[in-house]
């Protein structure tokens, strides 16, 4: 395949994975924001959340100042010129996809350019009671081209670049969203068993789809402990870590070729980590050193694949270097 | 429904007596009975299909930049089997002539020994190749791949409007107005026994196979474009994807030993057709223009080598000037012998003294061109334009008449188009595309273009002209 194919095919995917997990992202701390919290200067606390999970603080801060909940909404939702915001990644999705039209489907085209086209239609701006339809929406669209994708493509290469670009992204996701929201959340750790706590460590499962999962494996009172280790080792839980590395794992080993040792190695390093954690030890290491280090790992992982796959080594062939001379 | 005649030129439905032609019968007696607001109700239908498959295009110039859809009209156009047979006749003798002609003047200029054509006239012409003499292509065809424009004035008068020779595009309309008609009226293609066009794409990929370098059993193939900012870039995607060969871009390709390859995951692996929707002179900024960042370094010399086979060729825009157009009609003569099937519109060259007088004095009558203009761009249509417009022209004629050339008016067919007060009269075009491999073969069909606008004789789409399905009836 073509590494330029490849590049368009992985983002395309991390683009829409990562405008569904935004979507999730606002959709809690909208969730969270309407439940008692007993924490100072409870709203700017609360929407730096979803800003530090994606990264953009930084930004925001210096066109709008302190965190407040419409704007914050606004613009990790429908400002494009946040280039993480939903609208972005949209965008950018549909313009990967544009330039690979021929290596998928055409199902999964019209699944891209239609939620492209409809976002577009919407008002630049929207009403409070209207986003979380918006955000349900952006999260269906999500799934209908997954499940497009898998019930229409080929099983062949191409399809793993694109669940690689998938399930590189949602690892990182879980990764932010478990790292972020968890500091909000421990303070009220002494509460345990108390309401507030009980819909609060919810809303966070429910962030990743995890809420029922929970109640089924644990069958218990929310304990931060299972949280943590559902989000991360359990390989059952679609979302968590361990279950996204076993696909980028296996995604690697159907991408044939010389190149990507490095990355393979990296991505079975990883995984083993993940395979044969324990929770009381990622919490002995620091629940939060644990993380920065997966992310770091996942990081550099991305740029393995970016070097040995996706980019065009800068070739100058012979004979151009001899018309320069 | 009440369909609007049309006076005063070739109606493809009705004959001078507005009686419905044999062919068009059943179709006119279909939409007679059509409930009121349903053919309107499907014409919104197929906005939205074109819509959701993204089949747009970039108009130039526009600030916004935006992709439009090709307006469709779902109105289809119909071709009686004898009608076609003489056409295809016509196209596949032209098209032989030219590349013909090509192979000629790039090596041994018989046609210019033999004082048919002046060496000023080829070896002159801007778009004339010199780095191509002596080149020797496979099947010594330079232009796989030709769209020829065709205008019907009466019944069996069609007339050859231009060759486009260089990177004709449109195909892909051909095959989505096919589809679209198909998924909106089954009902009309029970009626009808329609020629079949879907195969073009696997009729490409044999001519471009065909074009391989001669000792390659299995070529690898790609489509070359400029990329998705590209007008016709829906085009070049959905032909790469139809024949099942990779879409490259200039960044892409290298070139090492005069062979080219492309980058994959699994390492560099060579090309040896190129389908290229790029023009000559950003093929390659060593050999052409120097700033182009399209390109390829080194794929000219690769080509020149025989190491990789170019669709179309290098220097094919000699034959499809419209200056050039003019001799067309030897070169069937000269070439094979024979008396060509289709007409050349009767043209003035500006370059000769006595047409620039003729000319000039009867620009409000005339269609005006530039020599090597496309795309409906810059063009003079004396008729519908106003005093001040024709004296602008008439200075921009008289700094380089050698850049123009002009045609009287024709009275272009027109055919029923649903427009806002029902189905009208509309002026027509055809682009069929003529294919030469080994062999040389085309598909019963093409693209036909309608100029919306009522009276209007400019059909390009960057004009605002829109597109309809054509028919070609078994027999």
């Amino acid at each position: 395949m073509l590494s330029r194919t490849a590049e368009n095919l992985f983002w395309m995917a991390r683009h829409i994975e990562r405008a569904e997990n935004t979507a999730r992202i606002l959709d809690v701390a909208h969730r969270s924001s309407l439940l008692p919290l007993d924490i100072e200067g409870t709203e700017a606390y609360l929407w730096y959340a979803p800003l530090n999970i994606t990264g953009c603080a930084a930004a925001y801060e210096e066109k709008f100042g302190l965190a407040r909940a419409d704007a914050v909404t606004h613009y990790m939702a429908l400002e494009p010129e946040n280039p993480s915001s939903i609208h972005s990644c949209l965008r950018l999705a549909r313009e990967n996809a544009r330039s690979v039209r021929g290596a998928i489907t055409s199902e999964m085209w019209e699944v891209i350019n239609s939620t492209w086209l409809e976002i577009n239609r919407l008002s630049r701006t929207m009403s409070d009671e209207r986003y979380p339809d918006f955000f349900e929406w952006v999260k269906e669209r999500s799934h209908l081209f997954r499940g497009v994708t898998v019930g229409t493509i080929l099983k062949d290469i191409a399809l793993s670049f694109i669940r690689l670009g998938t399930f590189l992204e949602r690892a990182d996701n879980t990764a932010r969203i478990l790292d972020v929201k968890y500091h909000i959340l421990l303070p009220s750790v002494a509460d345990v068993g108390g309401a507030a706590d009980y819909y609060q460590w919810g809303s966070l499962l429910k962030s990743v789809s995890a809420f029922e999962a929970y109640k089924k494996i644990y069958r218990d009172v929310i304990s931060p402990l299972r949280v943590a280790e559902l989000f991360i080792l359990r390989d059952d839980m679609p979302r968590s870590l361990h279950a996204c590395m076993n696909e980028v794992e296996t995604a690697l080993t159907h991408i044939n070729g010389m190149s990507g040792r490095e990355a393979r190695r990296l991505a079975g390093e990883i995984h083993a980590d993940l395979h044969f954690g324990r929770i009381e030890n990622v919490f002995a290491r620091g629940l939060h050193e644990y993380l920065t280090e997966f992310l770091e790992s996942t990081d550099l992982l991305g740029r393995e694949i970016r070097d040995a796959y996706l980019s065009r080594r800068d070739y100058l062939p012979a004979a151009a270097m001899r018309q320069v001379a | 429904m009440n369909i609007q005649k049309s006076p005063g030129f070739y109606n493809e439905m009705h004959d001078t007596k507005g009686v419905v032609r044999e062919i068009y019968q059943s179709y006119a007696a279909w939409l007679d009975a059509l409930p009121e607001g349903k053919l309107e109700r499907k014409s919104a239908e197929a906005e939205l299909l074109f819509r959701r498959l993204g089949i747009t295009f970039a108009v130039y110039g526009q600030a916004d930049g935006g992709e439009r859809l090709i307006p469709f009209d779902i109105v289809p156009r119909i071709f009686g089997a004898d009608e076609w047979r003489r056409l295809e006749q016509g196209l596949k003798q032209r098209v032989r002539a030219l590349n013909a002609f090509m192979n000629d003047i790039y090596h041994d200029q018989e046609i210019i020994k033999a004082g048919i054509i002046s060496a000023h006239q080829v070896l002159d012409n801007a778009m004339y190749r010199p780095e191509m003499r002596g080149v020797n292509l496979p099947n010594q065809v330079y232009a796989q791949i030709a769209g020829i424009d065709l205008v019907r004035v009466a019944q069996n008068d069609f007339y050859v409007l231009e060759d486009n020779l260089r990177t004709p595009s449109g195909v892909s309309y051909m095959l989505e107005n096919r589809k679209t008609m198909m998924r909106l009226f089954p009902e009309l293609f029970a009626m009808y026994a329609v020629e079949p066009v879907e195969h073009y794409p696997q009729m490409l990929l044999d001519t471009l196979r065909e074009s391989a370098p001669y000792y390659i059993d299995d070529p690898v193939i790609v489509v070359l474009t400029p990329g998705a900012y590209n007008s016709a870039y829906f085009e070049h995607a959905f032909l790469a994807s139809q024949m099942g060969v990779e879409l490259v871009e200039g960044q892409d390709l290298f070139v090492d030993q005069n062979r080219v390859y492309m980058h994959t995951t699994e390492g560099p692996q060579q090309v040896h057709v190129i389908y290229r929707r790029v023009d000559d002179d950003f093929l390659d900024p060593l050999a052409f223009r120097p700033d182009s960042m399209l390109g390829v370094p080194g794929l000219f010399e690769a080509y020149r080598s025989g190491n990789v086979a170019l669709a179309n060729g290098v220097g094919t825009g000699v034959a499809d000037d419209k200056s050039t157009y003019l001799f067309v009609p030897d070169m069937i003569h000269f070439y094979l012998g024979e008396k060509p099937i289709l007409s050349n519109v009767p043209t003035w060259r500006l370059s000769e003294a006595d047409d620039l007088e003729y000319v000039l004095e009867h620009l409000s009558e005339l269609v005006v061109k530039e020599v090597q203009g496309s795309g409906g761009y810059g063009m003079l249509v004396g008729p519908t334009s106003t005093k001040e417009e024709i004296e602008a022209y008439r200075q921009r004629i008289l700094s380089g008449p050698e850049q123009f050339i002009a045609q009287p008016t024709l009275a272009l067919s027109a055919c029923p188009t649903l427009v806002e007060s029902g189905v009208a009269p509309r002026h027509v075009d055809l682009r069929p595309f003529v294919l030469s491999g080994k062999d040389i073969r085309l598909v019963p069909g093409g693209l036909t273009r309608v100029a919306l606008k009522e009276g209007s004789l400019v059909v390009n789409s960057s004009q605002g002209g829109g597109t309809k399905d054509t028919w070609v009836l078994e027999e």
